[in-house]
């Protein structure tokens, strides 16, 4: 199990949690199990059966477009960052 | 009991001396001694021996250590005729400096030969006083502080990220600061946008800036853009000049435009952006990291991407986050420290936890990457609507 971190653009659609658990043993299944308990994540996360090219997935501090994408493997325990781009300033 | 004679040809006896020949060939070899003045203030202001620095003898002990942490570099000390340094020498010997030799004739017998000197410039006695804090700092100092009143640094945003950066960025002295603001003072923008004040309300930002930082800080210029930066302003703002942009605008086309514009004119990009209880900060340096395409190469659709205006934020974060932009534009003026290059900070008030993520250039990148596909300004606004104007 790993732990998800939610950005709080996101939380609303998990319920206001900063981060939700998680299993599986890459950032696929991992994203499908949190997506299967939070559907409406779907939209904000995935396109074109890829993520979305307006969020990044780091796992340990690395974006997972650097590694092996979705396929990238994760770790027991492993903290993953969900980080959508915000554009607030003012 | 010797006397001062005495006591210097004692010491001239026990430490080594070069004569300005000597030091001019050293001075000229790959391993280039650190040149040390130890004369006082008023002597070095009037001229120095180009590269050197100032430590004056009063607080060499003290001071070297900062200056110089590698005790066997050499060292070639000077005064004005050689019996300072003679004594300032044996003192670098005492204190464990291996390589150290005193100018036997001193800056007196340097500039009589016609070798080279140089005027330092130096600050004066109010500026001395007004920014004497860093002009303590071994890594600022005098020649910090001179660099920043030369620095020039825009500023999109005259809001919450936009006020304290502009405000430090003012009080540290940085001579020439550039806001980009369309806007006027709204009640609203009380509870965090710090430079402006319930009397301002309805005046331009821009204005309302000028005069909370002159009003701060007279060393400083503040040159007010009453305007939203577009693709058809852009190069005419840019123009003017700046060393270092710090981003704290409030939406996703102008910060496209601003990652392009940087990318092209190989300026710095010191990025800041919040929402509610959370902040991010990254520089964006062309040439040695990733640009903001890199690490979002599209932004998201806007019904994804609520702003503070929709979402809220809490009055204090951007003071966090744009105080932290203040502090990477002042290490880039200065040429000092690790800017956040490659690195995304994460910045979360509610837990009071920082965390960092790396951030690489995409060789992609349609912008600064191998072959950019995008080499001129293109439509943000339409870039930003979910219709992109690039397929």
């Amino acid at each position: 199990m790993s732990i998800i971190r939610i950005p709080p653009a996101l939380r609303a659609d998990v319920g206001g949690a900063r981060q939700v658990p998680a299993v599986g043993d890459n950032v696929r299944e991992l994203l499908d199990d949190l997506m299967s308990r939070f559907p409406a994540l779907r939209r904000q996360l995935v396109e074109d059966d890829d993520i979305a090219p307006f969020v990044n997935v780091y796992v340990e501090g690395e974006d997972v477009r650097t590694l092996d994408g979705l396929d990238t493997p994760v770790d027991e325990g492993a903290t993953v960052i969900l980080l959508p781009a915000m554009a607030g300033g003012l | 009991m010797p006397n001062y004679r005495e006591l210097l040809q004692q010491v001239k006896s026990e430490i080594d001396e070069v004569d300005v020949t000597q030091a001019r060939e050293l001075l000229a070899s790959e391993d280039r001694p650190l040149v040390v003045d130890v004369r006082e203030l008023d002597e070095w202001t009037e001229g120095r021996i180009p590269g050197a620095i100032h430590v004056p003898r009063g607080n060499l002990e003290s001071r070297i250590e900062q200056a110089a942490p590698d005790r066997s570099r050499q060292i070639v000390v000077y005064c004005a005729v050689g019996a300072r340094s003679a004594f300032a020498a044996k003192s670098l010997e005492e204190l464990g400096y291996e390589h150290v030799a005193s100018l036997a004739g001193g800056y007196v017998e340097w500039k009589r030969s016609g070798l080279p000197t140089e005027l330092p410039r130096s600050l004066d006695g109010a500026k001395r006083q007004r920014y004497s804090r860093h002009v303590l700092i071994p890594e600022v100092g005098e020649e910090g502080q001179l660099r920043l009143l030369d620095s020039r640094v825009l500023l999109l945003g005259a809001g919450g990220l936009g006020s304290p950066a502009a405000l430090y960025l003012a009080a540290a002295g940085v001579g020439r600061i550039g806001i980009v603001d369309d806007d006027r003072v709204d009640a609203s923008n009380l509870q965090r946008q710090v430079m402006h004040s319930t009397g301002r309300l309805g005046e331009w930002k821009g204005e309302s800036a000028k005069r909370t930082l002159e009003e701060l800080n007279p060393d400083v210029e503040v040159v007010p853009y009453l305007e939203r930066m577009t693709s058809d302003n852009v190069e005419r703002i840019l123009a003017d000049g700046w060393d270092v942009i710090v981003d704290g605008a409030d939406n996703f086309p102008t910060r496209y435009l601003i990652n392009d514009a940087a990318v092209w004119h190989g300026i710095p990009l010191v990025h800041g952006s919040i929402y509610r209880f959370e902040g991010q900060a990254t520089v964006f340096k062309p040439g040695e990291g990733p640009c903001y395409r890199c690490l979002f190469p599209q932004p998201p659709p806007p019904e994804l991407a609520p702003s503070c205006a929709e979402g809220g934020v809490l009055g204090v974060l951007p003071g966090i986050v744009g105080s932290l932009q203040a502090s990477e534009a002042l290490k880039l003026c200065l040429g000092i420290g690790e800017p956040l290059v490659g690195r995304l900070l994460l910045f979360d008030a509610l837990a009071t936890e920082f965390s960092e993520v790396t951030l690489r250039r995409d060789p992609a990148c349609p912008v600064c990457g191998d072959n950019p596909t995008i080499t001129e300004y293109v439509d943000y606004v339409e870039f930003c609507s979910g219709r992109p104007a690039h397929a």
